[in-house]
Parts: structure tokens; sequence; C-alpha cells
């Protein structure tokens, strides 16, 4: 085997990629329809979500409830572009101002708020989803992990955060489209977003850069960096006293996963087609964990087929029970936390790493 | 108006004697074979005349004797509360029109789906209907967030949504048919009645904080100040679940206005009220009037803490007419004494019954057909009384204001005279 591919865990990890890349890239498209296959390529945009994770709390012990934020942020900046561009003046000619968003008009602004502004252009668009979480994640990190909260508080504060961000995005609607969100989404640089061949497109553009951050994530995993991630993780005070900074190196962390889930919300939003508080609320930022948790919080590939197993139980369950479908989800939710703690790919390979991330 | 009225009932009349004759005969076992060979005859006919060839060239879930359509509202999560009396009602009409003999000879049949108050879920759900089970109308959706979030599922796919909420308008679609009224079709007729009938000058608005409360209060600033000259004390908005109401409570104290105009929904609706009376605003010392208040609404607030307000609605559970009677007595029949029937409810209910006329208008189940036969639809048996479909795909309708009594239902104290043009997109109040 080549040198340079080591960091995919030799054989056995290239193999399982394979079998990823095969199942995503060839098996699905083969065997869905458009519906199910954009269906599927939402559940892979929330993948996205738990491979972070299993970044920062499977490997460096830093569980964040709030993933909804970085995945809100991502998909908001899509989302803002997407609805600049549908809002013509000429789309637009019914409202008291036209060429501003409709729920603008409706909440009686006049103007573009300054920071949509930039948003007419994708080049900064695409810039925005990959560097603004990272840089609120490093602000949060930083402003915390120096102060050495970790574990259930920075969980907790994690948590909060999200709450803050959704009531800020309910009670901001003329800016940011309220409770209804940014809806009515259509074209990207005129092309529609909504057709059969873009949803599959789009489910093709959402599976490769998938591939391309779990590749990434051991890629990184493999380097000093991962080595002191669990190093972290397992013993932070041994790590510290060795002269690293810890602080920094978790900052970094979570700005990785951050970043990751950015990209799941911005896929999200193009293949949805709108984007709402309530994606990125507490109850979306609990389930990116029980994806995580489900896949066994230290396999990257894992966190995939746990986001698709959970998606697909979902709709299953919702078809089949529209009226029970809930408490039945909850039933899954309740086993997998309290008797799949590491899950099963987990399970094997975290007796080879040593103790358990709490 | 009369002449009218007396027709409408007379046909409801026989509509109710065909299906107490219809259940008798069904229920006595002698009858048995006959029902069968009736119901039998008459699709024979049905399909002879309406071949599913022809009412149906675009694949939509039609056979020789059912037809599929979707109700799509949230069963669980915290919409669900408000949305279960929807679903009642679009089943309740449903099944009514079943008995019947369903639509072009043919049964229908509800494809329930949960929307869970999640809109990427009632997107979803949406979409399954549409594609999957080709369903030939959908029933649902409720928040406007909801609405928002399937429109564009609606107009790709080309479906049929029959949406039952009083909203904010500011939206036409060819794919929707509003059932409920649009925000001007509340507010204007409402505070006109304010002004002449309260002499009500200075108005306080105040709402919960979204699209809808907004739009509404925009509209009524606007009718207010610059249409009939008087003014607004306070504009006031509260985040969605709000409880503490107390320092708008004390601005209203302070400027003491003739008329408290609300649109405060939900959960925040219980403590709004309470805090009101506990500061000594109640129904004899102050004038408020909401858009936002049904019998729903009240079932939560409680009679005695909304006794002597009054709502802007088209329907009250009270109204006195051959037609609200059949349906409530119906509606209890179906789903318990215990229900009550507010606004959005009976708004619900119309739904199927418009669909069904469009369908029998248009001789076929098409999308496109069906949309051509919409304008100029009349249900005369329906429970707020005479309905018409307006070519904007709103319903005309009266502007009713109800007194809330103490036991949670609302008499109803003034009628608009004339029915009111649907105007989502009003001029001036933009």
């Amino acid at each position: 085997m080549n040198a340079k591919l080591d960091f995919l865990d030799g054989r056995n990890g290239l193999v399982s990629l394979l079998v990823l890349a095969a199942l995503i890239l060839i098996v699905f498209p083969l065997a869905m329809g458009v519906d199910q296959l954009n269906l599927t390529g939402r559940f892979l945009s929330f993948s996205f979500v738990a491979v972070g994770l299993v970044l920062c709390w499977g490997y460096g012990g830093i569980l964040s409830l709030g993933q909804g934020i970085f995945f809100g942020i991502g998909g908001y900046c899509m989302a803002m572009f997407l609805k600049l561009e549908a809002s013509t003046p000429e789309a637009t000619a019914i409202q008291t101002t036209p060429g501003i968003p409709d729920f603008m008009d409706w909440n009686r602004l006049t103007e573009l708020p300054w920071f949509w502004v930039p948003f007419h252009s994708l080049t900064f668009t695409l810039l925005a989803i990959l560097v603004l979480p990272a840089a609120f994640a490093y602000l949060m990190g930083i402003a915390m992990f120096k102060r050495r909260v970790s574990g259930v508080y920075f969980a907790i504060i994690t948590q909060a955060l999200v709450v803050i961000l959704t009531i800020l995005l309910v009670a901001q609607q003329g800016f940011t489209g309220g409770a209804n969100g940014i809806t009515d989404l259509r074209t990207l640089k005129g092309w529609s977003i909504n057709t059969d061949e873009a949803l599959v497109t789009l489910y093709f553009i959402t599976a490769v850069l998938l591939l391309a951050v779990i590749v990434l994530g051991k890629w990184l995993l493999h380097t000093k960096f991962g080595r002191i991630l669990i190093a972290m993780r397992d013993r932070e005070d041994r790590v510290r006293f060795s002269g690293y900074d810890v602080a920094n190196f978790k900052a970094f962390a979570f700005c990785i996963a951050a970043t990751f889930s950015a990209i799941g919300g911005a896929m999200f939003t193009l293949q949805e087609g709108f984007m709402s508080p309530s994606l990125i609320g507490i109850i979306p930022s609990i389930e990116f964990v029980i994806f995580a948790a489900v896949g066994g919080r230290l396999s990257l590939i894992g966190a995939v087929y746990g986001a698709l197993a959970i998606g697909f139980l979902r709709i299953a369950f919702a078809e089949a029970y529209p009226q029970l479908w809930l408490f039945l989800m909850g039933t899954v939710f309740i086993v997998v936390v309290l008797f799949l703690p590491m899950a099963w790919p987990g399970s094997t390979r975290n007796m080879r790493l040593g103790r358990a991330a709490c | 108006m009369s002449l009218r009225s007396s027709e409408r009932y007379r046909s409801s009349e026989q509509d109710r004697l065909f299906k107490r004759l219809r259940r008798t005969l069904v229920s006595s076992l002698i009858a048995a074979p006959v029902a069968l060979s009736l119901s039998f005859s008459t699709t024979a006919q049905a399909n002879s005349e309406w071949p599913t060839a022809e009412v149906n060239t675009t694949g939509l879930a039609v056979t020789d004797d059912t037809v599929k359509v979707g109700i799509l509202h949230s069963l669980s999560g915290t919409m669900a509360i408000s949305e279960t009396g929807s679903v009642e009602a679009e089943t309740l009409a449903i099944e009514q029109i079943n008995e019947m003999g369903g639509v072009l000879g043919r049964q229908i049949e509800i494809i329930l789906e949960d929307g869970a108050s999640d809109w990427p879920t009632f997107a979803d759900r949406s979409r399954k209907l549409l594609r999957q089970d080709n369903v030939a109308a959908v029933f649902g959706a409720w928040t406007s967030a909801s609405r928002k979030a399937i429109l564009p599922v609606f107009e790709r796919e080309n479906g049929m949504l029959f949406y039952p909420t009083f909203y904010e308008g500011l939206e036409q679609s060819p794919n929707v048919v509003y059932t409920g009224q649009e925000a001007t079709q509340q507010i204007l007729a409402g505070i006109d009645w304010a002004w002449n009938e309260k002499g009500a000058r200075s108005f306080y608005l105040i709402g919960s904080d979204y699209i809808w409360p907004r739009t509404s209060m925009k509209i009524a600033r606007i009718h207010i100040e610059d249409v009939l000259g008087g003014e607004v004390v306070g504009e006031d908005y509260y985040a969605l679940g709000h409880t503490s109401f107390g320092s708008a409570i004390n601005r209203i104290r302070l400027r003491r206005p003739d008329m408290i105009f609300h649109a405060v929904v939900g959960g925040s609706n219980v403590a709004w009220h309470r805090q009101l009376n506990a500061a000594g605003i109640n129904g004899e010392s102050q004038n408020v009037l909401a858009i936002s208040v049904t019998e729903d609404e009240v079932l939560g607030i409680g009679g005695e803490n909304v006794e002597g307000f009054y709502s802007a609605m088209k329907y009250f559970q009270s109204l006195d007419n051959e037609n609200n009677q059949a349906f409530v007595q119906a509606f209890k029949e179906r789903w318990g004494e215990d229900s009550v029937i507010g606004d959005v409810t009976q708004a619900a209910y119309l739904g199927p019954w418009i669909w069904k006329e469009a369908v029998e208008r248009a001789g076929s189940f098409d999308i496109d057909k069906i949309r051509e036969h919409l304008p100029g639809i009349e249900i005369t048996t329906a429970p707020e009384g005479y309905v018409k479909v307006h070519p904007n795909h709103h319903l005309w309708s009266y502007t009713r204001i109800g007194k809330w009594n103490g036991d949670g239902q609302a008499e109803v104290v003034w009628e608009s005279p004339e029915m009111i043009e649907p105007n989502p997109f009003p001029e001036g109040y933009q």
C-alpha cells in the first residue's frame, strides 16, 4: 500500500471508505428515484455535522450541543445569496420597495441591510460559509477553553447559544425572515435548483464533498494534531504540562467541526429550497449528536451511517404511523443513549484507543 | 339574501334527510343487499359517465371507484393542539361527501400525513403526497411558516392545496385555495365597527412577533391613522410564547386607549388575558378586540378571562343558521360532545366541499381544469353561510364581531352588511 495513504488506517480503513463511496455514489443513485435521492442528500448534509462531531467529541472530548449554530450559519449564508438572486426588481415588482427580499418588505424595511449586501456575490458567500463559522467557533472556543470550561459546562453553554441564535433569528424577522425562515429559493446563478436534474447534481456534489471531508478528517487524525487531540481527551493536564497550549488545539478542533457543519448547512439549503430557525434549534442540535453516537462516536464513516440510519428510520416510522412516529423515534433515541453509548463500530476501536470520551 | 338563504336551508334539509335515510338503510340487515346493489349501480353509472381515462389525464391517484387526497397537518409537536380541529373538520367533510356518493362517483380515500410542527417535515410530506401518492388534492398547513415551506413544492409539482387559516395575505398562488380570511377581511371591517359602534378613536395595537401580527398591525395602523383619522397610542410585539405582559399593560393604563386591538397567539394568550384581568382590565372597563382569539383559544384561556371582550372573525360556533346547526351537530357526533369549533376549523371544513364542487364543474380531477373552474364556486351549505371563491383563490366572507360570554362561546353582535371582497395585496395598505 502507498505510504501516503497510511492515514486511511491501512487496508481496512481504505475498504470501508470505498464501501461508503460505492454506496453513496453508485448504489443509492441507481436504486433510488429522484425524491428519495434528494431526501438522502439531505441526510448526507446532516452527516457533515456528525462527522465534525466525531472529530471534536469522539476524539477531542468536546461535546457540543450547539452544532446547529454552524449548520445554520452555513445554511443561512447560502439562503441569503439565493434569496437575493430570487428578489430581482422584476420578480418583486408588487412590493413597496422592489428588489429586496419579500419578508423585508412585509416588515417595512425600505432598503437592504448592510450585512446582506455582500451576499450578492457568490464568491463572498462561499468564503463566508467556510470562514464565518470557523471564526465564530474560534471566538467561542477561545473564550471558553482559555477559562478551562469543558465537559458538561461547555455542552450547556453551546446549547444556550443555540437558543440565543434561534431567538435572535425569530425576533429580527425583518432581517432574517423570522420563524418562516428564508423561503422560496429557486436558482443559483440562473441554474434552477428545483428540477430533477438539479436535485441529482446537488446530491452528487454533496456526496463528493462529504467523502472529501471524511478524508480530510482522517488525515487530520493521522497527524500530530490528531494524537494531541486524543491525548487531550484522555489526560488534558498531562498534555498541558508537556507544554502544549490545550485551549488552542481544542479551539482548532471545534473550528474544523464548525466548518464541516456549515458546508452541510449550505448543501442542505440548496437541496431543501429553504432555511428556517427550526432546522438549527435545540432539537436538531441534539439529533446531530445522536447521529454521531449511533455511528459510534469514534468513526467518521460511522457518523454517515448514523445519520442515514436515523433519517431512513424517521421516514419509515412517519409513513407507517403518522400519529405515533415521534414516540417511536424518541424510544430509539433513548435506547441508543442508554444501551449503545459506544455503538457498534466504535466499540472495538474504542478498546484499541484506550479510555472512552465522556 | 333571504330568498337565497331559504333555498339554502331547504337543500341542506334534503341532504340531511337523505343522509339519515342512507344511514338507516345501511344499518338494517335486510336492506344491506339493496344498499349494496344501489351503490354498485351508481358506481357503474358514474364510471360510464366519467371514465377514469377522461377525468384523470395527469396520472393522479384516481381509480374507477376511488380518489386519493392528502391531509397534511401537525399531528404532533407544539402546533398539534391548534391543527387537530382542522384535521377533524376535513375528515368530517370528506366522510360526508363519501356518504353522499363521493366525487364523480368515486369514494375519497384520505392519506393522513404528520407535518410534526416542523417546516422541513411539511415540505417532505407534501413532496411525498404529490410525487409518490399522486393525490388529487391536499388539505392542510396551518402556520404561515409551514405554508411558505410547502408552497414551492405545490407550485413545482402542480398540486392543489386548500389552506384553512386566516393569514397575512401578500400571497396568491395558482396552486393554493385560501379558505380562511386574508388580513383585510378581518381587520378593516373590525376597526370600522370599533370606530362606528364603539366610538373608538384611540387604539393600542399589540401582537405576537411574527409575520401575521406584524402585517395585520401595519394594515390596522394605516386604516386607523390615514383612512379614519384616529390615533394609535401604542404598538407592541412580543416573542411567541412570551408570558409577561406587565410593561404593555402599564402603558395601556397610562395611555387609556379606547380600544385594545390585539393579535396575541398561542400560549401567550393565556398569560396576556390573565394579566389583563389581574390589572383590572376586563370586559366592563375596557374595549378589547382580538383577531387571534377563537373558541379554540378560549378553551385554553378560560371563558371567564375573556368575558366581555370581542373577536373579529368570519365564523363563530354560535352562528345562528341551519347550516351551522347541522355542522355543529355532525361535528360533535363525530368528534365528541366536548369539541369546540373555531373559525379555522370551519374554514378547514370548507376545503373538501370547494374541491368537490370544482371537480364536478370541471368534470375532471386534473389540477389545471379544476383551477379554471374555481373562481365563482358557491357553497350554499357552508356553516358560515354562503361562500364564493374569488378569482384570486380567496373567499368572499363576512366579518363578524363576537362578544365572548363566560362559558367560552361568543354572541355575534355585529356582521358586516355585505360580504367583503378578498384583497391579498391591498393597495395603499402596504
